[in-house]
């Protein structure tokens, strides 16, 4: 059981939680990810780490309702308990100085890049962040990400904020205006497709970090398996992240709509 | 395997010989093995209720009388965790089961469990004097060992082995399946404190995700892992060892032993076309939705599918399981597709009756080769290719051999690909020192399971690379055995 010590909405549809959970806060790195599970009758669901404070021994993860499981972890307040939580997951994202680094997250998707970003600044990357949401009120996780960012492009649907346009716009502006090394994308399936499109025409090596169904979250499922390269990998164990220009998204897409 | 002299003097207890004499062996010879009751398959095929009701006490005390407490108990040596087999059968046959139940956890630490699940007929059963000289029914060994786990659990007088004085030495065991709880078992008695980790929210391991209720009651593995919590083991879940908690962390917290039994998770899929559409899954995923997450359950938030033309590919225990458990959560059609023929299957005897009992189609001599779907991407339809058995093949069992050309294609709404597992890469990715075959597997001294860290142990699965409950039960007794001399010789 790990206590929820603090609970901020960002906004009607995306919360983020700082929760006791000293031994994930001391071993997680960028990019790993944790299974959750609410009450006895609950399902695991797996949230990617967006922060962690080893020393006061807290985990911070940033999620949206979408559904049933994650409607029940958003209407846990702080003092709550999380039934189970266990972690960290997956294979954590690979840093080193590439040069350029382009970070594209779109939506809660944000969340989850923050350590990304910061682990690239600290291994001496050029950072620059494109955000992406559907509006203002959607976009997240701002002051954090300029923090560590050499620059921040905002892009909201609606033109809200920032310039209106889609993330791949952002991203776009970027490549055709300087030389960049690794882009790294994470949010919704549909949007890292699109962004891995772009940057593949571009010939810009690109990293995506996938948001599959799991039961188990250890690999003993596969129910996260995506084709990568043309050879089945399980999300859980083989990534999250993985080279997005190998990735079939169409059938990532088609298996994520199993149980709707 | 127990001494000679200790079997000799447990067998010249007074009470054992005057038991014998009784009733003469060749009247015991001449009794007929007992059935095992079960519910009927129209009903249970339709229910999670376990098939086997387990014996009576009159039943079990006229089988008890079949075994003639031999001289040499050929039977001991069939058994991976060496159960004092004629001690326990005649306790039952005196009516003392209390006294058989504390027989079976001198070195059994999950009984109930063991009398469900394991192979008896290959093991214990295989090496009774009716099979090897009688060429009759060997004694029911595996029906009496429920009988006597399953009265201690009802009678509610459970007996907790006796524990060696504390040693003040922390031993660390990574996973709760059965290696790691039968480890536990043993190293507990001999004083040690043992901390056993599990990855998963629910202890049990395989005997929790894999095994379904209607062979082996959830309950049963709790009350087996209370004991062991009654004879001080602590349980740790939600931590996953090199993950949550590395070697290095183990380590500097004091533990002198490490005993790995993180089991074989990661499941085979064969790399057909159309093998990731949706409907098509791991025995693995299936299982674990339904006996886990209790998918089935309305009210749990898990959802599994629930197909009407099921197709389970493979022919082992597991494949067994999971299409009986998909005849139970309502198909129509549920079918096991198998390459070779029934003779080579690697499912038990008793669970490919049951299956059969069930209404399972058996489409042996096939492989599928394709699966289609629809415009959604569910699976609607696959692709079979017919077989041949040819010449026996390093296993020793006839190898199939595509037919050119004989396909047929079947409908189907879901598949269950049960094709078996692969070690779990967790441990071999995480942990340093030990030396990890090609195929992922865990290296170790076949006689000590010691691994190339002298401080680590492993077993069952981590090791064997997919084998049964009670040969990592043994894994894990035998690996106790040699830790404790090794840390004894300190």
């Amino acid at each position: 059981m790990n206590r929820i010590i603090s609970k901020e909405n960002f906004s009607d549809r995306v919360v983020k939680f700082e929760i006791e959970a000293p031994l994930i806060a001391k071993s997680r790195r960028a990019g790993h990810f944790v299974m959750v599970r609410v009450g006895k009758k609950g399902e695991r669901v797996p949230y990617t780490i967006a922060s962690s404070d080893p020393v006061k021994g807290t985990i911070t993860l940033v999620i949206q309702r979408v559904g049933k499981s994650s409607e029940k972890v958003c209407q846990l307040e702080a003092g709550d308990y999380i039934t189970d939580l266990v972690g960290p997951l997956g294979k954590a994202t690979h840093i080193e100085n590439f040069g350029t680094v382009l970070c594209a997250g779109g939506g809660v998707g944000v969340a989850p890049m923050l350590p990304i970003i910061e682990a690239m600044k600290n291994a001496g990357n050029k950072v620059i962040t494109v955000l992406a949401a559907r509006s203002k009120d959607l976009v997240i996780l701002e002051d954090e990400v300029s923090k560590f960012s050499d620059e921040v492009i905002i892009m909201t649907d609606d033109g809200s904020y920032g310039q209106k346009g889609l993330i791949t716009a952002g991203v776009e502006q970027v490549i055709q205006r300087e030389q960049v090394d690794l882009c790294v994308t994470i949010g919704p399936a549909i949007m890292m497709k699109f962004v891995s499109e772009l940057t593949k025409k571009y010939n810009v090596p690109t990293v995506a970090s996938l948001n599959t169904i799991m039961v188990d979250g250890t690999g003993m499922c596969g129910a996260c398996r995506v084709t990568v390269g043309g050879q089945t990998r399980f999300v859980c164990v083989d990534g999250p992240e993985f080279d997005a220009h190998q990735v079939d998204f169409d059938e990532m897409l088609m298996r994520l709509r199993a149980y709707n | 395997m127990p001494t000679q002299e200790y079997l000799q003097a447990e067998r010249a207890q007074l009470w054992r010989e005057e038991l014998r004499k009784t009733i003469k062996n060749k009247e015991r010879t001449d009794l007929i093995r007992v059935k095992m009751p079960e519910v009927d398959a129209k009903i249970r095929s339709r229910t999670y209720d376990e098939v086997n009701l387990g014996l009576t006490m009159e039943q079990a005390q006229a089988e008890a009388q079949r075994c003639l407490d031999c001289v040499n108990p050929t039977c001991i040596t069939g058994c991976p965790v060496e159960i004092n087999i004629p001690k326990f059968i005649k306790n039952i046959e005196r009516g003392e089961i209390l006294e058989a139940a504390k027989a079976l956890k001198e070195t059994s630490a999950l009984p109930a469990v063991c009398g469900r699940v394991c192979p008896q007929e290959r093991q214990c059963e295989s090496q009774c004097f009716y099979t090897l000289k009688l060429k009759k029914e060997p004694v029911a060994i595996g029906h009496l060992e429920r009988f006597a786990a399953d009265f201690e659990r009802e009678s509610g007088n459970i007996s907790i082995p006796e524990i060696a004085s504390a040693n003040g030495m922390k031993i660390a065991v990574v996973g709760s399946g059965p290696a790691g709880l039968a480890f536990a078992g043993d190293m507990i008695k001999l004083g040690y404190d043992v901390t056993v980790y599990e990855a998963l929210h629910e202890l049990g391991g395989v005997l929790r995700y894999g095994i379904p209720e209607f062979r082996l009651p959830n309950d049963i593995v709790d009350v087996e892992i209370d004991v062991l919590k009654q004879m001080g083991v602590k349980f740790i879940t939600n931590c996953i060892i090199g993950k949550t908690i590395s070697q290095e962390d183990l380590k500097a917290e004091g533990y002198q032993g490490i005993f790995i039994g993180s089991g074989a998770g990661l499941p085979n899929f064969m790399n057909i076309p159309g093998e990731n559409l949706i409907g098509v899954m791991s025995c693995n995923e299936y299982l674990t939705r339904v006996n886990l997450m209790q998918a089935a359950d309305p009210e749990s938030d898990t959802p599994v599918q629930m197909g009407k033309r099921v197709a389970v590919i493979g022919g082992g225990n597991t494949a067994m399981d999971a299409v009986r458990t998909a005849r139970r959560l309502g198909a129509e059609k549920a079918m096991i597709v198998y390459r070779r023929s029934e003779e080579e299957m690697p499912a038990r005897v008793e669970e490919v009756k049951h299956a059969k009992e069930e209404g399972i189609d058996f489409l042996t001599l096939h492989n599928p080769i394709r699966y289609e779907g629809d415009e959604r991407g569910r699976v609607q339809r696959m692709l079979l290719q017919r077989m041949k058995l040819g010449e026996p093949d390093s296993s020793g069992r006839r190898k199939p051999v595509v037919i050119e050309g004989d396909t047929v294609w079947i409908d189907v709404d879901e598949v269950i690909v049960s094709v078996g597992v692969s070690p779990n890469p967790l441990i071999p990715s995480t942990f340093t020192g030990l030396e990890i075959t090609s195929w992922g597997t865990v290296v170790v001294n076949a006689d000590t399971m010691q691994t190339a860290d002298e401080t680590i142990f492993a077993g069952g699965d981590i090791v064997r690379g997919g084998a049964t409950v009670i040969l990592a039960m043994g894994d894990g007794r035998k690996a106790a055995k040699a830790m404790h001399e090794s840390m004894k010789g300190e």
